[in-house]
């Protein structure tokens, strides 16, 4: 039996019948046509697919879309501003070199958006850890680690008061 | 892949998914943060006919101290534990292992009631509850660690039973668990955990066996006044763990040992 999903995707509210067994990254990449969400494994490990539900990073090829009901989900392509002018994560990634083949910096940017907004200055190591969940067969990490923290720099910059809710906003 | 077709209901109370367990019938399932079901769907390992959302149950994921107690509701979310306060206060060991579950998105959605009813050997809270004497609360009794962990992905949980709860005693003194893996967000290799509690030692494993293990000689020689080398040499007693392609039986009884040896040194 089909279900009714209505979710939010990169700000737009969309309604769909689905079958359950609809796996949420299927439901983005078919049904909905953003191609920008990747899968790159069946093991739940590579983070390719990796999306934001309400802000947190999941990954989407373990979620069934019924489960996304009433989300707000956003994807790469939900990244950049309505002008085309890159999200500070995509610049980063372009200006540091941070991919070479792109299969998994998608799920990189989307797993660095998610962590940036849990700690918006992190060290190496925080940025690590917090992409822990992603893989990558191309790059050896260096570049990416130094994407995130130049976009987190760049984030920061942006911001009025710069430097003040670094530490308060940090995850304990 | 794409899993095999099934029904799916939402529940929005314990009740209602017992009921709609029970309508489904026996191959019905618990959908909770889908960690374990949904890699096991795709692979087609599991085709349940049916499965119960229970996400949209309030309160479920309720953690708080209550009668001396820490109650962590089935649906907490690895992160919420993590960066509980009450879980920092009362029983901070917790609050680390939930840090060292899988990875960022894993911990978005993986609960501690689904670790604990999927009972994978390599599992890291069911170690926890085994070596604390914590109770496995479900809509029907509660269940004792030490009796509800009882073969690899064999639990006595009913086909329409809920685990609704995990309760734990509070203890904030010394602890540590070390969990030996080769990336960082894999299952352990194996994982010892120590925590001093009413004066003595509780000594955990991970993934030495089929269950959880509770290494009460570890425990009784450092009772007796064994340095923690000397007591740690008995963590790998009576263990027949079986090898996998990470680690033989011989390696994973030496690392039994050595981390056990560690988490007691390290515990603070
Ligand atoms: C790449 C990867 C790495 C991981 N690494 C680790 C790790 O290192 N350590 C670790 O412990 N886990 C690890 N996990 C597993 C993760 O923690 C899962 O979230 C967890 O095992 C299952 O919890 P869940 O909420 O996702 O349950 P689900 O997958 O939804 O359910 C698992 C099983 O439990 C049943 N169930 C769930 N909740 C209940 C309930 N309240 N009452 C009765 N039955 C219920 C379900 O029916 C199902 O049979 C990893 C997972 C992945 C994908
Ligand atoms: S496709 Fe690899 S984790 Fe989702
Ligand atoms: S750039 Fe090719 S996998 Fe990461």
């Amino acid at each position: 039996m089909k279900h009714k999903v209505a979710t939010t995707v990169n700000g737009q509210r969309r309604e769909h019948e689905v079958e359950p067994r609809l796996l949420l990254v299927h439901y983005l990449r078919d049904v909905v046509g953003l191609t920008g969400t990747h899968i790159g494994c069946d093991t739940s490990q590579c983070g390719a697919c990796t999306v934001t539900v309400d802000g947190k990073a999941v990954k989407s090829c373990t979620m069934f879309a019924v489960q996304a009901e009433g989300k707000s989900i956003t994807t790469i392509e939900g990244m950049a501003a309505k002008d085309g002018t890159l999200h500070p994560l995509q610049q980063a990634f372009w200006d540091e070199h941070g991919l070479q083949c792109g299969f998994c910096t998608p799920g990189f940017i989307m797993a660095a958006s998610y962590l940036l907004s849990q700690n918006p200055n992190p060290t190496e190591d925080e940025i690590r850890q917090g992409l822990e969940g992603n893989l990558c067969r191309c790059t050896g990490y260096v570049n990416i680690v130094k994407s995130v923290q130049s976009a987190a720099k760049a984030m920061n910059g942006s911001k009025a008061n710069a430097g003040e809710h670094s530490a308060a906003a940090r995850r304990s | 892949m794409i899993p095999a077709a099934f029904e799916y209901a939402r529940a929005s109370s314990v009740e209602e998914a017992v009921k709609l367990l029970k309508n489904y019938g026996e191959d019905a399932k618990v959908l909770a943060g889908g960690h374990s079901l949904i890699p096991l769907m795709r692979l087609r390992l599991a085709q349940p006919s049916a499965l119960v959302d229970i996400n949209g149950i309030k309160g479920l994921d309720q953690i708080k101290e209550s009668g001396g107690k820490l109650h962590i509701g089935a649906l907490a979310r690895h992160v919420s534990i993590h960066n509980s306060q009450v879980v920092k206060d009362k029983l901070p060991l917790l609050a680390e292992v939930a840090a060292e579950v899988g990875d960022n998105q894993i911990r978005n959605m993986g609960t501690i009631g689904g670790v604990v009813a999927h009972a994978d050997a390599a599992g890291d809270y069911p170690t926890i509850a085994l070596m604390l004497d914590a109770d496995i609360v479900t809509n029907k009794r509660t269940i004792a660690a030490k009796d509800f962990f009882k073969d690899i992905f064999t639990t006595p949980l009913a086909a329409d039973e809920i685990v609704t709860e995990i309760v734990f005693p509070v203890a904030n003194g010394p602890h540590k668990y070390i969990k030996f893996r080769r990336r960082l967000f894999d299952w352990a290799i194996v994982g010892a955990a120590a925590q001093k509690m009413d004066g003595g030692w509780r000594i955990g494993l991970t993934n030495v066996g089929p269950t959880p293990v509770r290494a009460k000689a570890v425990e009784e020689a450092l009772h007796k006044g064994a340095k923690p080398e000397e007591a740690a040499q008995h963590a790998s007693d009576g263990l027949n763990p079986s090898g996998d392609l990470r680690a033989s039986p011989e390696y994973k009884k030496h690392l039994a040992r050595v981390l056990t040896k560690r988490a007691i040194e390290q515990a603070g």
